[in-house]
């Protein structure tokens, strides 16, 4: 109900209507579109009178790689990259809890990085690495941060665990030898309602010992 | 979310036309940490989303011995605290740095989203101000340079006007004999608003006890982060002693205007500047 007030709201307000607006970039900015999957937002837009486009917005094709796989989707640039991957690529191991960039549960590594796929558009996620909880396990082999999870009991009912596992992924990458408090702190960003913190951190120390004598974390 | 135009101009200048020609409708997007947020809860309804990821000249950070430290604005925190530059010879940036949000967060907040927000509570504007940075801003009519004192205006209000960018933070070298620290209080260790930040930049006399120099700034507990030139007054030319630390700190502490909230009330604020001030003052001397 809301979004729909806001919607027309926005209609009457424009002072600039998007399509004047968009004509008002020039071919300079054009000339970019080609370059990069994002900017195709700008030859979407002008082709389709963004008036009528308000409602139901404006479908951009976009490619994404994740867990070394290219995707093709068409997304809106307001769609966040966890409703992407979950609703759009059914890869539902990442999880949305608080979509607000405070619980954790959603944590991707993009470019190597932990970061809150809720609070990352989908459009600027393009062509950069994008790893899931799903790009762990080998076949039924699981990855060794898995492993130390599941032999640490590191959770109950395990909502939070792919971003728990994804930002301990994230930290190993840089730092195959963590100490306590440099495990803790990477972990901060990651809320588990069971409370199973302790656990947590003792499998994040596990794990950096499993990869370290396994020669690395190639996750 | 509502919908919007999204764009990813490549250059500046591209940038700043679109945001001109926006007539006040867009917003620029650089970590998406604070923006995002209002825009999920239809707080900020942008028409137009200028994305300046695609910028290279927003990126990366310049060390020059003679001219000092250059941040571009999409300088994520996370970079702050890895960069050999700001933890050789600005290490409280990354002090601060390392206070912000979580890892996941530091890894796609920026500094000059952090700046521009403008909220009172920003972790970085009080080590930026003690370290006299100013901001370089790029509009349609080219450059122009304001003392980081002058950027923030009001509570998520900087002097910026439409079409104009933050494209830099220019940081000169610290004083001779200088040390500068951050100390921030909440409730939390991560995931934490200030409820009070301090920070101190003394520099000392060639005897090591007098004080040459000291800037102190304070955030979360004004409009906009502050520098308190009463208090450094006070202490600026004696010689360093515990009365005077006192004196130095309760005059910051007079001096805040902080507001009530969930986070902590007017009087707890002041105390705690009081308190944070000097312990800031007294490690920032004890430590040269």
């Amino acid at each position: 109900m809301k979004e729909k007030e806001g919607n027309k709201k926005g209609k009457q307000l424009s002072s600039v209507s998007r399509r004047e607006f968009i004509k008002g970039l020039g071919a300079g900015a054009l000339g970019t579109a080609a370059l990069s999957g994002g900017i195709i937002a700008l030859k979407e837009a002008e082709a389709h009178p963004a008036e009528e486009s308000l409602e139901e917005g404006i479908k951009i094709p976009l490619r994404l790689k994740i867990n070394g796989i290219r995707y093709k989707v068409e997304v809106e640039p307001r769609y966040t990259l966890v409703d992407v991957i979950r609703d759009q690529l059914q890869l539902t191991g990442t999880k949305k809890a608080c979509d607000r960039g405070e619980c954790g549960a959603c944590t991707v590594l993009l470019d190597g990085k932990p970061v809150y796929s809720c609070m990352t558009l989908a459009i600027t996620a393009a062509g950069r690495d994008i790893m899931t909880i799903e790009g762990l396990a080998s076949g039924e082999e699981l990855h060794p941060i898995q492993q130390a999870f599941l032999e640490n009991d590191a959770f109950q009912c395990g909502f939070c665990t792919s971003g728990q596992i994804m930002a301990v992924n994230g930290l190993l990458k840089q730092n195959l030898n963590p100490s306590r408090e440099e495990a803790r702190n990477a972990l901060a960003g990651n809320i588990c309602r069971c409370g199973t913190y302790t656990r947590i951190l003792e499998a994040t120390l596990d794990a950096s010992q499993r990869l370290r004598k396994g020669g690395g974390n190639r996750g | 979310m509502l919908t919007f135009s999204y764009y990813a101009p490549t250059s500046l200048n591209q940038a700043c036309r679109l945001l001109s020609e926006a007539q006040g409708q867009a917003r620029l997007l650089a970590g998406g940490t604070d923006l995002l947020i209002q825009m999920k809860r239809n707080l900020v309804k942008p028409q137009f989303l200028i994305d300046l990821k695609k910028i290279k000249r927003l990126k990366g950070i310049e060390y020059d011995p003679e001219k000092g430290l250059r941040i571009r604005a999409l300088v994520t925190h996370s970079e702050l605290l890895h960069n050999p530059w700001i933890l050789g010879y600005y290490p409280i940036l990354a002090q601060a740095a390392q206070t912000i949000g979580s890892v996941q967060i530091r890894n796609k907040g920026t500094v000059g989203g952090n700046l521009c927000h403008a909220v009172p509570s920003a972790d970085l504007a009080p080590p930026l101000l003690v370290l006299n940075a100013r901001a370089v801003v790029r509009g349609l009519k080219g450059k122009k340079f304001i003392p980081l004192e002058e950027f923030f205006c009001a509570p998520n209000q900087t002097i910026l006007k439409d079409g104009e960018i933050l494209q830099e933070i220019e940081v000169p070298r610290m004083p001779e004999r200088s040390k500068a620290i951050y100390l921030k209080h909440g409730i939390r260790r991560a995931m934490e608003i200030a409820i009070v930040g301090v920070a101190v930049l003394m520099a000392l006399k060639p005897d090591r006890r007098t004080c040459a120099e000291v800037r102190i700034a304070l955030g979360a507990v004004a409009p906009t982060p502050i520098r308190v030139v009463e208090a450094e007054n006070s202490l600026q030319g004696k010689i360093i002693a515990p009365e005077e630390i006192e004196k130095a700190a309760s005059i910051a502490a007079a001096h805040a205007q902080p507001i009530t909230d969930l986070r902590g009330s007017a009087e707890y604020r002041q105390e705690i500047v009081r308190v944070l001030t000097a312990r800031a003052i007294t490690h920032a001397a004890r430590i040269i």
